[in-house]
């Protein structure tokens, strides 16, 4: 840690909630900016020399993930069903949050994504809405992010690609044999392929190291700091300012609201599970899409007996989902998947909704390998395969080196009765009432992963495939993508916080990550929650210089 | 995503903390420094031969190298003694419904390990639905193809067996189609 430390009972300028996607950006950006900042993680900072290729570490263990030993989750379809012990939702947990462990895939949203409402109309039993702001206010930052991170990519290869004011500041990542067949067969099928932007360093930027190509991006942090996560790009910058500290094994269980109705800091629990509190002069909250709604619930006062900022009722409701169709197929000839990073080709001509396909929804559609070894045998193998025996242990030699699979990024409609709340009975291991997940697909998001799932057989057929299987769409998945929680919107009765993610009731509070998303376009949130941070703390910057913050 | 999947299948598995795989991986190398005599912390004798006997069904030798081959009884037995301690009582009751099993099936054989390939073929499919046999299959698959440094994977036959390397470096092209990209 190269940062400077701060006295807990000296208030700082800003005390961000969170070091991953978003906190890392809002620290940079506010420290640089000349302010005093206090970052509280609750996960251990760790760095890339701490990192291995260990699968079952990092895959079967949690290794970079919440841990639900630690902090149990709970989950149910609808209110009227008990919940049941289950990890439904995963995050990233230390410094670098989501950041380190990510697939890396950093898609800007589509200008369409903003107002899809007004686009579409209408959608019995969902709150789906207009974003309060447009791809426009939002490009500058999408493209300081690029430039700050460091993502590759060719701008202009996708024809449905919003505009943009810069091309990528890196070249696209080199193809591999999934991306390879998959652009062949969609160019035949009159589709519009284009390399995967990546927040992955194919050439070397900033002092860091170009992707060696080890293959273990996906649930890794990188060994050689070629992935652009927060903590090897934006963090070391804050650090740098002498004006930020990073402190990690903090785990915030309260806001603290003064008499006048001001956030004065936080409380929270140090390494040792002691209570500490940090006072500050304003509070940012960029713990992710479960875990600020979370806070803001528990911080509930005299003042906020429905839990701090949550005059709406919408804190904590509804919650999307990291929806999408996965098929796998098997080729003649080793592709050797294992090699380089997951994702190198993918297309956007599905990602628009089409009213005659008499649902609402649409995908972007990636080639990709994201099995490690021993996952690929357990999981990754058709389901009319043998499961143990001597025809089995052949064919995952087989087919391990010769399986791709497509996975369609689809959409989740924002429903109200889609939850996170404080489970009554469960607890944590610092006594903090668990997180009770409460999800169930819109009908129209679970037609779409079907409509997405048969696009990907007839590529993986233009492909040549020998052989293509899949899960059940219904079968969703652990969420990784956490949204909608904390909306935002002008409208103080309709959403949670504000345009710029201030939060409508508390003037020096603020919540920007994932929880903000209105809608959440067709998955890959990362690109856009950082624009966001960037944004918001734009806003912070002139606001405190304005005083407006006191 | 896919791999969240994956623990949606099998949420049961993310159970060790850190500290434990930690002291894990500590047991394999110390164990594999004393490789003369590797011994069980969990397993008696006769439940390592049985378990092995299972374990061996599922992933045979021939072909390439199996679940002996590559130590698999020896990962199982350093999950069981650390990160998955909890499944202790799962192989208790397991082993002892499998040799129920084998005793009304073969009243002759004087255990598991003791059938014949036969007969332990036949034993595994009378077995193959339940959950133990599913916990079992999970750790030899992890002790086929996991890192070898929890005592699995022998000499990184498992990984050669399938055609993966761990490489810190990797050069383009990949695999057999890369060119086709224009």
């Amino acid at each position: 840690m190269t940062g400077r430390t701060f006295r807990l009972a000296e208030p700082v300028d800003f005390l961000v909630i969170g070091s991953g996607a978003a906190g890392g950006v809002v620290a940079k950006e506010l420290s640089t900016a000349g302010f005093s900042v206090v970052v509280l993680e609750q996960g251990p900072y760790w760095r890339e020399t701490d990192y291995s290729h260990d699968e079952i570490k990092y895959t079967f263990q949690a290794g970079l993930t919440n841990d639900t030993k630690l902090q149990p989750i709970t989950f149910r379809k609808n209110e009227n069903e008990p919940a049941k012990e289950l990890k439904a939702i995963e995050y990233g947990r230390q410094v670098g949050g989501g950041s380190v462990h990510f697939t890396a895939n950093y898609w800007r949203f589509h200008e369409s994504d903003f107002h899809e409402r007004s686009l579409y109309g209408e959608i019995p039993g969902t709150s789906f809405a207009d974003w309060p702001i447009s791809y426009a206010d939002l490009e500058p930052y999408y493209t300081k992010a690029e430039y700050d991170l460091g993502i590759s990519g060719l701008a202009g290869a996708n024809p449905f690609e919003a505009p943009r004011s810069k091309p990528y500041p890196l070249p696209p990542m080199r193809v591999k044999s999934s991306g390879a067949l998959f652009e062949r067969a969609t160019k035949q099928l009159g589709l519009h392929p284009f390399p995967a932007p990546m927040a992955i360093l194919s050439r070397p930027y900033q002092g860091r190291s170009a992707c060696v190509n080890c293959g273990f991006c996906e649930s890794f942090g990188c060994d050689v700091r070629a992935k652009s996560s927060t903590l090897v790009s934006v963090i070391p910058m804050a650090e740098k300012t002498g004006r930020c500290e990073i402190r990690p094994n903090s785990y915030v269980r309260k806001i603290v609201i003064d008499a006048r109705g001001r956030a004065t800091g936080a409380v929270y629990f140090d390494a040792q599970r002691k209570e500490r509190l940090q006072r500050a002069k304003a509070v940012v909250v960029c713990a992710n899409g479960v875990e600020s709604a979370k806070l803001l619930l528990l911080s509930k006062s005299n003042r906020f007996p429905n839990g701090l900022a949550n005059s709406s009722g919408l804190v904590g409701k509804n919650l999307m989902w990291d929806n999408g169709s996965f098929a796998s197929a098997v080729f003649e000839h080793p592709l050797n998947e294992f090699k380089g990073i997951q994702v190198t080709r993918l297309i956007h001509d599905y990602y628009r909704a089409d009213p005659k396909r008499g649902f609402y929804g649409g995908g972007g559609i990636d080639a990709r390998f994201n099995f490690y070894p021993a996952g690929f045998a357990l999981f990754g193998m058709p389901p009319d395969a043998p499961k143990w025996g001597s025809e089995y242990k052949k064919m995952v030699a087989n087919y391990f080196i010769r399986t791709m699979s497509l996975l369609a990024h689809s959409t989740s409609l924002p429903m109200e009765k889609n939850t996170v709340t404080l489970d009554p009975e469960k607890k944590d291991a610092w006594g903090l009432p668990a997180v009770r997940i409460t999800y169930d697909p819109h009908a129209d998001d679970v037609a779409n992963m079907t409509w997405l799932l048969e696009r990907e057989y007839e590529i993986f057929e233009a492909m040549g495939a020998k052989k293509v299987w899949a899960q059940p769409v219904e079968m969703f998945s652990t969420s990784r993508h956490l949204m909608g929680t904390c909306r935002m919107g002008s409208d103080p009765k309709k959403s949670v916080v504000d345009p710029h993610s201030r939060t409508h009731d508390v003037r020096n509070l603020f919540v920007v990550d994932g929880s903000n998303f209105v809608t959440c376009a067709r998955q890959q949130p990362t690109a856009t929650i950082q624009a966001l941070a960037y944004r918001a703390a734009d806003y912070m910057t002139q606001a405190a210089k304005a005083g407006e913050l006191g | 995503m896919d791999l969240s999947r994956r623990e949606w299948l099998f949420g049961s598995l993310a159970a060790g903390s850190l500290t434990e795989i930690a002291a894990a991986r500590e047991h394999a190398r110390q164990t594999v420094a004393n490789a003369a005599a590797p011994r069980f912390e969990f397993f008696d004798a006769s439940m390592a031969a049985d378990v092995e006997a299972i374990a061996a069904e599922i992933l045979p030798s021939g072909d390439g190298p199996g679940a002996k081959e590559t130590g698999v009884i020896y990962f199982i037995d350093r999950a069981l003694h650390t990160f998955d301690a909890e499944q202790q009582n799962v192989y208790r009751a397991g082993i002892h419904d499998v040799r129920e099993t084998r005793q009304k099936l073969f009243p002759d054989a004087a255990s598991v390990a003791a059938l014949t390939a036969e007969q332990r073929l036949a034993l595994v499919r009378a077995i193959e639905h339940t959950d133990f046999f599913e916990v079992v299959r999970v750790h030899t698959l992890l002790g086929f193809l996991g890192n070898p440094s929890y005592g699995g994977n022998r000499e990184k036959l498992g990984w050669n067996y399938i055609g993966f390397e761990d490489r810190m470096a990797w050069e383009p092209p990949f695999g057999y189609y890369d060119a086709e990209a224009k």
